[in-house]
C-alpha cells in the first residue's frame, strides 16, 4: 500500500477528510478521477490553500493539504500559524520533499527550518515518519487526531522493520545500545541505521531511536536515554538550530541533565544542491561519514570501549 | 425573516454609533473604520443574513466575516442591540475579565472568526463557502474587506481561486471608505478602477451607497440566488460617518478621546454640529 491508496481508505471510512492541493499531486496522481469534489487544486497558492482550509475545518472537514514543505511553511506560515493555529483546527498540512528530498532544486526549496518555526506555534503536532511504511503506520491516528498537525512527508523504501505499535509522542527504539544513542527522524533513519552497523563492528554498544513525532516529543525515553548513554547524537536534514537538537536541549536545561550530545545538522548553512546520493557524500551524512564524526567525538571524550565490556 | 423598515434600521444604526463612540475612550479604538461600515453591518443582520441569537451554531445560518478585523466595534454594538451580546457586556470593552478587544474573536457570540491580520478571511470564507456548496445548501457567505486591505496579495490570489472554483454563494463586500490607515487610498497605492479589476478577475460586480438603506436593500435584493459567478458588491462609504468632526479624515482612525469629547460628541451624532476635539490624533501605523 502507498500513500494515495492509504487516504484513499481513509476518505471512505470518514466522509470529514477533504484533501487539497496547491498544485502539488505527485504523490496523489490517481486520486482526483477516485473522489470528485472531495479533491480540491486551488493552484500555485499555499496561502489560499491554508485560510481555504480554515474554514473547511470550521465547517467540520478534516482538511488534509499538500504542497512542498517550504512554501507550504513558510509562504503561508501566517496563514497556517493566525487561521489554523489560533483556532487549533483539525488541518494536516503535508509537506513534500522536505530537508535533503529537495535534492538539486537548490536553497529556494530546503525545507531545513520547517520543524523550528512549525513547532513554535501552539497547538501545532509534528509527525516525521522515516519512510512511507512508517507514514503508513501513523498516518490514520495523526489524521484521525482532533488538532492541527504537519507532516514531514517522505515516501523512501524502508531500511529497517517498524515497530507498528504507534502513539503520537512515542518514539520507536530501532535497536537499543548504550555507549551511544542516535536520535533521528525522517529519511536518515537509513544512514543511522549504517553508521551503527560500522559502530558495532568497532565493538561499540549503538542504540537508533527513530522519534516519529518530534512534537508532541517523547520526552520520558529521551531522559531515560540521556541518562543511561555517555553519547548521544542527534541527526537530522534540518538547521542544528530549532530542530530535534534544540528539543533536547530544551529537555536537557529543563530537567537539569548533563550528558554529552552530539549534533548532526545543517550548521548555519544551506546545503549543496545535487542529487541525494551526492547530498549524503558531500555534506557528511553517510553512515560511514556519521560514524567517523561519532568517533571523532568519543576519542575527544577518551571514550573507551572497553569500560563496558566488563 | 422579519424585516425592519427604514426607520428602525435607522435607530439601530443611531443606537450602534453610540456604542462605538463609547468604546472610544479608555484606550479607544478604530472609530473612524467602524463608522464606515456600521450601516452596513445594520443591514445585514437585520434584513440580510439569516442570523440571529438562536441560530448562531446551526450549519444552515447565513455566514459573515468580518476581514478588516479593526471595524468590530460596529459588530459588538450590532450584537448588542440585536440582543446577540448583552448590552451591559460592552463596558467590558479592553477589560481583562472579557474578550472584547481590537480585533474579532470567537469569545464572542456571532463572530464567526477571528481576523485583525488583513487578507485572511477571504480565504477562510471561500473554504466556508466550498463546504456549503459541497452539501447543496443554499446559505449565503459574506466576507466585508476593507479597501485598504486589497493591497494585500492573498487578496487578489484569493479572487482568482474562488472564481476559478465557482464559488457563486460567496458575496464579498468592500467598505470603499477611501482610506486606508492614515492615507488616502489614492494617494498612497491606488485601487481605482476597482469594478473593472473585479470584473477582470471572474466576479460580478454591483455598486452602492454603504449608508443608504433604501439602496442597500435595492442592491442585496437584487443578487439573483443562483448567480453564474462569485459576486462583490463595493459599496461607497465615509470613513467617520455620522460625526462630522471626524469624517473623512486621515488622523481619525484610531481614537482615544477624553470622556469630555465623548459626551459631545455623543451629541454631535444627533445635532451634527462639530465638536472642538482636543484629544490627540494617533498614527497607530
Amino acid at each position: 500500500m502507498n500513500y494515495e491508496q492509504k487516504l484513499l481508505e481513509l476518505i471512505k471510512k470518514n466522509e470529514r477528510i477533504i484533501i487539497l492541493t496547491a498544485e502539488n499531486r505527485a504523490a496523489m496522481r490517481n486520486l482526483p478521477a477516485l473522489i470528485g469534489d472531495r479533491f480540491i487544486d486551488v493552484g500555485i497558492a499555499e496561502q489560499t490553500m491554508v485560510g481555504m482550509a480554515a474554514g473547511l475545518a470550521l465547517r467540520g472537514r478534516i482538511p488534509i493539504v499538500h504542497a512542498l514543505a517550504t512554501f507550504l511553511t513558510m509562504r503561508a506560515f501566517e496563514f497556517i500559524r493566525t487561521d489554523v493555529g489560533i483556532g487549533k483546527l483539525p488541518v494536516k498540512l503535508v509537506g513534500a520533499v522536505p530537508g535533503f528530498l529537495s535534492e538539486a532544486n537548490g536553497p529556494t526549496h530546503q525545507a531545513i527550518e520547517d520543524i523550528s518555526i512549525m513547532r513554535g506555534i501552539p497547538g501545532m503536532n509534528i509527525f516525521c515518519p522515516s519512510d512511507e511504511v512508517d507514514l503508513l503506520i501513523g498516518l490514520e491516528e495523526v489524521i484521525e487526531n482532533p488538532d492541527p498537525f504537519y507532516i514531514r512527508y517522505n515516501n523512501m523504501q524502508s531500511s529497517v522493520e517498524h515497530e507498528t505499535k504507534f502513539e503520537i509522542g512515542k518514539a520507536e527504539v530501532v535497536f537499543e545500545g548504550r555507549d551511544v544513542v542516535i536520535l533521528t527522524y525522517g529519511i536518515l533513519l537509513k544512514q543511522a541505521v549504517e553508521a551503527t552497523e560500522i559502530l558495532k563492528l568497532e565493538g561499540k554498544s549503538v542504540g537508533v531511536i527513530n522519534l516519529r513525532t518530534l512534537k508532541p516529543i517523547d520526552k520520558e525515553l529521551l531522559i531515560k536515554t540521556c541518562k543511561n548513554s555517555f553519547l548521544v547524537v542527534t541527526l537530522e536534514d534540518h538547521f542544528i538550530t530549532g530542530g530535534l537538537y534544540s528539543i533536547l536541549s530544551e529537555i536537557l536545561v529543563e530537567e537539569q541533565i548533563i550528558c554529552k550530545v552530539l549534533p548532526i545538522g545543517l550548521n548555519n548553512k544551506w546545503f549543496k544542491p545535487t542529487l541525494l546520493s551526492d547530498v549524503f557524500e558531500y555534506e557528511g551524512f553517510t553512515g560511514e561519514a556519521i560514524s567517523e564524526k561519532i568517533n571523532i567525538e568519543l576519542d575527544k571524550a577518551n571514550y573507551q570501549t572497553v569500560q563496558y565490556l566488563f | 425573516m422579519n424585516k425592519k423598515s427604514n426607520p428602525e434600521l435607522e435607530k439601530i444604526a443611531y443606537k450602534v454609533r453610540e456604542h462605538i463612540i463609547r468604546m472610544s475612550t479608555d484606550g479607544g479604538c478604530f472609530t473612524g473604520a467602524s463608522l464606515s461600515c456600521t450601516d452596513l453591518i445594520v443591514y445585514f443582520y437585520s434584513n440580510f443574513l439569516n442570523v440571529d441569537k438562536n441560530n448562531l451554531k446551526d450549519p444552515n445560518r447565513d455566514y459573515l466575516f468580518l476581514s478588516k478585523g479593526h471595524d468590530v466595534p460596529a459588530l459588538y454594538g450590532t450584537f448588542a442591540e440585536l440582543g446577540i451580546v448583552e448590552r451591559e457586556r460592552l463596558r467590558n470593552h479592553l477589560k481583562t475579565n472579557d474578550y472584547i478587544y481590537w480585533h474579532p474573536n470567537t469569545n464572542i457570540p456571532g463572530i464567526e472568526y477571528h481576523s485583525g491580520s488583513l487578507g485572511h478571511l477571504l480565504s477562510v470564507s471561500m473554504g466556508v463557502a466550498m463546504d456549503c456548496k459541497l452539501k447543496m445548501q443554499s446559505n449565503k457567505i459574506v466576507v466585508i474587506l476593507g479597501d485598504g486591505e486589497l493591497n494585500e496579495g492573498s487578496i487578489w490570489e484569493g479572487l482568482l481561486i474562488a472564481s476559478a472554483l465557482k464559488l457563486n454563494n460567496l458575496i464579498a463586500v468592500v467598505d470603499r471608505n477611501e482610506f486606508q490607515a492614515n492615507i488616502r487610498t489614492e494617494e498612497l497605492i491606488p485601487i481605482e478602477p476597482l469594478t473593472n479589476k473585479f470584473v477582470a478577475f471572474g466576479w460580478q460586480t454591483y455598486k452602492c451607497n454603504g449608508h443608504d438603506f433604501s439602496d442597500l436593500e435595492k442592491t442585496f435584493e437584487s443578487l439573483p440566488s443562483q448567480p453564474e459567478k462569485p459576486q462583490v458588491v463595493i459599496a461607497s462609504t465615509i470613513r467617520g460617518k455620522g460625526l462630522p468632526s471626524i469624517e473623512a479624515r486621515a488622523d481619525r482612525w484610531f481614537c482615544n478621546f477624553t470622556h469630555d469629547e465623548v459626551e459631545q460628541l455623543l451629541q454631535e451624532l444627533y445635532s451634527k454640529e462639530k465638536t472642538d476635539l482636543k484629544s490627540e490624533t494617533l498614527i497607530v501605523r
